[in-house]
């Protein structure tokens, strides 16, 4: 985890070599030292476990964000570069594209998932996260991930898609595999992928016009194809971006919600004190958290970024989560506040590729809690919280608590 | 510097209240107004122009002196949480210029 060297790589300033293996499970458990030691050795550093050029800080991780011309998409934004690999499915219209194609699928998303149709939801979700509340009364101590932070994005989100009922099951294991593969060929990977085929062919088979239900995004987004805007194979595809980054996403950021309420009691009661506060804590969970952790970049030219001199075909792992907790953007970081500003946060990305799903995140994160923060008065952690590990998303596996009614 | 004006909504504490702002180098009125701690912008998504929650109503004089509106905003503002009018903008998409300073913006009462 040190500096183990400081290469020279001609003109100063050198980047500084690091040993350390950001997709290892032990830095999975405890990300935060290494987070630290990754932002104080170098505005950009060099991960020799992976090739692969490194930004911890936030000013880096924005600047990376915010250039999609320097760096790009198309190739990947896992370690895979995919000028030189076969990607392991067909790449995504929107995550995995530059523009100008991106600009045309990016807008048919953003009209799909807009302020407006959350306006339209939002009776919808509030009511499902009551009667979400409502079955963890009656049970007083449950798992606060699958019963809650799990459960209700479930109860939701595959019918506003227009999911049938059949197989849902793999939505969430379909979810998981495709945020490993970002990652290196390491055996999280490894497994996810040797398990996929069902899930893919389910995944394949819901994103086709006669199975999504009238009404739901999935049926909006194939609608755009009779206005011209896309044509009949890239509708399928797009409806899969929403089926890979919709679900699990969300789950850990309401995991992540939960859990931080839990752990810091005055941050529940300031939020029982003004419950308006809930959108907020949320935020602010995920800027703390951080569930998606890192994405990649691929340099499409010779670069200057941070006084490091980076070259073209290079990828570049940004640490979303470390950015998120550098110092030198946030004050007390590391605090969970829940009446902080987190306007610029990157837990969401930032730029032309910020998460295009956002709206639906922030209205599940927000009526969820405000619908736990009017109806109970305590909850209580009951038991060691386990770890779920992925490549690139950071989550609970279980969290045992006890909740007393208001 | 250009400074801005901010005018809160008639809300219960800060009804009418009146900010004046300073305005850096580049920035827009959106990232001016988070920088102060402004209440009444909130700028969920960071000025990348997605979350329709920067939103400010134009003080009639300086209106016509702003920048045409992109489709993107457009789109936005009709799903922006208080009622849009002919002088809703993006705070986020108004790069603040010398020419603008003195300008005038009116908070909604609520951005979500």
């Amino acid at each position: 985890m040190s500096a183990a060297s400081s290469a020279s790589t001609g003109g100063p300033p050198a980047i500084p070599h690091l040993d350390v293996d950001p997709f290892a499970v032990a830095f999975f458990a405890d990300p935060f030292p290494t987070h630290d030691v990754l932002r104080d050795a170098g505005a950009v550093v060099y991960l020799d476990r992976w090739n692969v050029y490194g930004v911890a800080r936030y000013a880096e991780v924005h600047a990376v964000l915010n250039d999609p011309e320097t760096f790009c998409s198309s190739r990947g934004v896992g370690l895979s570069d995919f000028k030189k690999e076969k990607p392991w499915r067909p790449p995504s219209l929107i995550l995995e594209a530059d523009p100008p194609a991106h600009t045309r699928t990016r807008a048919v998303l953003s009209r799909v998932l807009s302020p407006t149709v959350m306006k339209q939801v939002r009776d919808r979700f509030a009511a499902a996260a009551e009667e979400r509340v409502d079955v963890l009364l009656g049970k007083r101590s449950f798992d606060a991930i699958a019963d809650l932070a799990e459960a209700y994005p479930l109860s939701i989100f595959p019918d506003a898609l227009g999911l049938r009922p059949e197989g849902r099951e793999h939505l969430i294991p379909y979810a998981s595999l495709v945020f490993n593969a970002f990652g290196p060929p390491n055996q999280l990977r490894q497994e996810a992928i040797e398990r996929s085929a069902p899930h893919q062919a389910y995944i394949a088979e819901q994103c086709q016009r006669e199975n999504l239900a009238p009404g739901g995004f999935g049926a909006c987004i194939h609608a755009r194809v009779d206005e011209g805007e896309i044509t009949a194979t890239e509708a399928p595809l797009l409806v899969r971006s929403l089926l890979s980054a919709g679900l699990d996403t969300t789950v850990n950021g309401i995991g992540a919600a939960v859990y931080c309420l839990a752990r810091f009691p005055d941050q529940w009661q300031r939020l029982r004190d003004d419950p308006t506060l809930a959108r907020n804590a949320f935020e602010e969970a995920v800027r703390f958290e951080s569930p998606v952790q890192t994405f990649f970049r691929t340099t499409t030219r010779e670069v200057e970024i941070g006084g490091a001199r980076i070259g073209e075909g290079e990828k570049v792992l940004m640490f979303l989560g470390a950015a998120n907790r550098d110092p030198r953007r946030w004050d007390k970081p590391d605090t969970y506040d829940i009446t902080r500003r987190t306007s610029g946060h990157v837990g969401f990305g930032s730029g032309i590729h910020m998460c295009v799903g956002q709206l639906v995140a922030r209205l599940e994160g927000e009526v969820m809690l405000s619908a736990l923060v009017r109806r109970i008065a305590k909850i209580e952690i009951t038991g060691e919280p386990k770890r779920r590990f992925n490549n690139t998303l950071r989550g609970l596996d279980s969290l045992p608590v006890t909740i007393t009614p208001a | 510097m250009p400074a801005i004006i901010f005018i809160h909504s008639g809300g219960k504490t800060s009804g009418g209240k009146t900010d004046r702002i300073d305005v850096s180098d580049g920035e827009s009125a959106m990232q001016a107004a988070t920088r102060h701690g402004l209440d009444g912008i909130l700028a969920e998504c960071g000025g990348n122009a997605m979350c329709a929650t920067c939103h400010v109503y134009v003080d009639d004089g300086w209106l016509a002196r702003l920048p045409a509106m992109a489709d993107d905003e457009d789109a936005l503002l009709d799903g922006a949480a208080a009622e849009r009018t002919a002088n809703s903008r993006l705070s986020c998409q108004i790069k603040i210029t010398p020419e603008l300073d003195g300008l005038v913006l009116r908070l909604p009462e609520r951005q979500v």
